[in-house]
């Protein structure tokens, strides 16, 4: 526990939340597949994230929700090319009371890009079978890592960071030994996981990573995943498209609809009172666990196609609220008045009477924005042993 | 869930409205009611394994599905509910009869079908299935067209009312208007129309039997719901008997009737799937519940549970969740437990819910008593644990 034990953060790290506390910033990104294509996955992207944060980014497929974090940490592959926009990295290379050095993603070259990619940004794929690598054992994947990235350690080191890694993941030592073939879907993904962190960056990228996985082991991975965050204090950025699982896990969410961000706030505002027609579709989509069974009707039509996004509102021809302005003018993200929400919506921003079910009291918001997120609120998946089911 | 949905009658036309086109599903004597559509009795598969030693090493059997008896009533959602490698989709290709049991029976509208005997032909005229991923189900190189032809032809109906049954076909699923659908290829059509297709497909036989094996969780999540709702709906206006096979217990509970929990080949708890989620009764149940995603949950919980996936492979006695189990004692490393009903209609497999007037009628051995004596105080816990307040 040597390396991680000094890396404890003793104060919560959002509990003191300040401008100097983003860790990664993107502005205006735009992404293409294909120059002049006229296939735009993402749009006018912003998104910033908070040093111990987690941050959800939630969108059905095709929302350019991948599109965006590979963008940014310049894993796009061609055809996809960045089109506008600015990524930066506010890093602290030091530790976290270190001087801030800010990092220009989009402008770093290959070298710059190599200090950065795994020590302060790394990414957990969705499919851990294919990430790793099927004729290396699990010690050669975290050999290569800090070999590449620590190559002042010795043999004996390297090995002794592994097991660490691993026990911190909740897997045995001896898994060093195996391939990736011979661990379970759930074992894989902890082995990604241990990876991730190896090097204790201060941004993990997590793309679906539990979406191949049955519920018990997702459930056990986003335990785990949380308490590390606890205890490294790195921010993380969720993408998932199953938003009733990001209400339980992330500080702040954001929205994504075809390449665009639609809304963002805290978790538990956007759960009590969503603002953006499209969001509110997504929670009616979830049928509850509890309660009266009544009928639900998710969102008419399907998502757009990106060849061929609808002008204005993309999402416009699916929305029950539509009005005249949505097919003409693409709503811009905006705060609300009085308070941190964003969102891009005319019903909202238009002057528009607001209908009551998107319009519900927000109590976090009412309570002033400067309200801080309280541990109790923050962290809602704690470690208690036991069944839920009398609970 | 009586109007799941609110789509206007003409965009659903009922069966009677439809020309009369497969001869081979109207010859059919409809059972009558209250006979169910489908039963399996004791149904199991074990795969043969081959075990590394060669030849002479004892065969090895792969449990996939275990003593499993279900009922698919006419009219009726009946879920089954569990992990990857639970069974549950064997089961479905067990009830397709694509995949033959090892043992066990099918009773197609109360008549006992000796396995192999009634030509597939008729049997696929009664019983479809739709599978989970609709790109992976339909040839790439062919129109929606073709799709729904073929099932219709080969279930006799005549090429003059080729036409004008499959247009009624895509109206059903609420492809409207389906002249827009016929000639589009599977790579046109997103995900959510091209399984309305798969179920169009499935039901141009005019089956009384749908089996359903995960239809919704390849689909994006806003347009999952279309899906169950057109279920619902084909549940309600043709009184299809419906097998919903998924993962996901939420929407098992939004749609189903009753559901099963599978766990390792077995059925572990059946219920009204209202009962079955706000009182689970059986520890694996429960530990699913708590594990699933739920977002409207006051308190946090975290299910305790740190167990490997079950042996399928020539599994012991015992209770296949026992490995897991936070309340395992020791007669159920010893003894697979027995069914015992807790309430009306719901019934659980777990040495937990014994009542006190069978616990020891069940157990014969002297030592098998004095066992039970020691764990008479962690019963009494564990079942006060298990039920809901």
């Amino acid at each position: 526990m040597s390396a991680l034990g000094s890396r404890v953060t003793r104060v919560a790290p959002w509990a003191r939340r300040t401008e100097a506390d983003t860790v990664l910033e993107i502005r205006g990104l735009c992404v293409d597949y294909g120059l002049g294509s006229g296939l735009h996955a993402v749009s006018n992207a912003d998104l910033v994230l908070h040093r111990g944060e987690v941050l959800g980014l939630a969108g059905e497929s095709g929302s350019g929700k991948s599109t965006l974090v590979y963008a940014a940490t310049r894993l796009l592959r061609q055809p996809g090319v960045v089109t506008a926009g600015e990524v930066r990295l506010h890093s602290r290379p030091a530790g976290p009371d270190g001087p801030i050095e800010v990092i220009d993603l989009l402008a770093a070259g290959e070298r710059e890009l190599k200090g950065v990619r795994w020590s302060q940004i790394s990414v957990v794929l969705q499919s851990a079978l294919n990430a790793l690598n099927p004729v290396i054992t699990v010690r050669a994947e975290f050999d290569d890592v800090m070999k590449a990235h620590r190559p002042e350690m010795s043999r004996a080191e390297r090995l002794a960071r592994a097991v660490e890694l691993l026990e911190m993941v909740g897997l045995s030592s001896d898994r060093l030994r195996n391939h990736a073939h011979e661990l379970s879907g759930g074992q894989r993904q902890r082995v990604m996981i241990a990876l991730a962190l190896a090097l204790e960056p201060q941004v993990v990228i997590m793309d679906e990573p539990t979406t191949a996985l049955d519920v018990v082991t997702q459930r056990e991975i986003l335990e785990e995943v949380i308490s590390l965050r606890d205890r490294l204090g790195f921010a993380m950025l969720f993408i998932t498209h199953d938003l009733s699982l990001l209400i339980e896990l992330a500080d702040e969410i954001a929205v994504m609809y075809a390449g665009r961000m639609v809304e963002r706030a805290r978790a538990d505002s956007l759960f009590a009172a969503p603002r953006h027609p499209y969001t509110y579709g997504l929670l009616n989509s979830f049928p509850p666990m509890h309660g009266e069974r009544r009928a639900m009707t998710g969102i008419a039509g399907s998502p757009p196609d990106l060849r061929a996004v609808p002008g204005g509102c993309p999402f416009h021809p699916r929305c029950p609220y539509a009005i005249e302005r949505c097919a003409t003018e693409e709503p811009p993200l905006v705060a609300l008045p009085g308070s941190s929400r964003q969102v891009a919506c005319w019903l909202h921003t238009g002057g528009e009477p607001v209908p009551g079910e998107l319009a519900r009291t927000d109590a976090t918001v009412a309570s002033g924005e400067a309200a801080l997120p309280t541990a109790a609120a923050v962290r809602r998946l704690p470690v208690t042993p036991g069944w839920g089911s009398g609970e | 869930m009586n109007s799941p949905c609110d789509r206007s009658d003409e965009d659903n036309p009922v069966m009677s409205t439809q020309p009369e086109t497969a001869q081979a599903a109207t010859a059919r004597v409809p059972a009558p009611s209250g006979v169910l559509a489908l039963e399996a009795r004791h149904l199991t598969k074990h795969f043969a394994v081959r075990s590394a030693g060669g030849a002479l090493r004892r065969r090895r059997h792969l449990h996939a599905v275990d003593d499993v008896s279900l009922g698919l009533a006419r009219g009726a959602v009946t879920s089954v509910v569990g992990e990857s490698g639970s069974g549950k989709s064997v089961l479905a290709r067990m009830l397709a009869r694509i995949i033959a049991p090892s043992a066990g029976e099918l009773l197609l509208d109360g008549e006992p079908l000796a396995l192999g005997q009634r030509r597939r032909h008729e049997y696929a005229a009664a019983v479809q299935l739709v599978l989970q991923d609709p790109f992976a189900s339909m040839n790439p190189v062919h129109r929606v067209s073709h799709h729904l032809a073929r099932p219709l032809l080969i279930h006799g109906t005549p090429r003059s009312d080729l036409d004008s049954a499959m247009k009624a076909l895509l109206r059903r699923v609420a492809l409207d208007p389906p002249e827009q659908f016929m000639d589009k290829f599977p790579h046109e059509l997103s995900g959510g129309q091209l399984q309305r297709v798969s179920i169009a497909r499935a039901l141009a036989v005019r089956p009384g039997v749908l089996l359903a094996d995960e239809p919704v969780s390849m689909l994006d999540v806003s347009i999952r719901l279309g899906v169950l709702n057109l279920l619902a709906e084909l549940r309600e206006q043709e009184r299809l008997a419906i097998l919903y096979i998924t993962h996901d217990i939420a929407s098992a509970r939004y749609l189903a009737d009753d559901i099963l929990v599978m766990y390792a080949g077995e059925v572990v708890e059946r219920a009204p799937s209202i009962s079955l989620t706000d009182s689970p009764a059986h520890p694996y149940t429960q530990l699913l519940l708590s594990a699933a995603p739920d977002p409207g949950r006051r308190v946090s919980t975290t299910p305790a549970d740190r167990g490997a996936p079950p042996r399928l492979i020539d599994p012991g006695p015992g209770c296949r969740f026992q490995p897991r189990c936070p309340h395992a004692m020791e007669i159920c490393r010893r003894e697979s437990p027995p069914v015992f009903d807790v309430a009306e209609g719901h019934q659980v497999a777990c040495w937990l819910q014994a009542p006190a007037s069978e616990r020891r009628g069940l157990l014969t051995t002297k030592s098998q008593h004095a066992a039970l004596r020691r764990l008479e105080p962690i019963r009494d816990k564990g079942v006060k644990e298990a039920k809901p307040p």
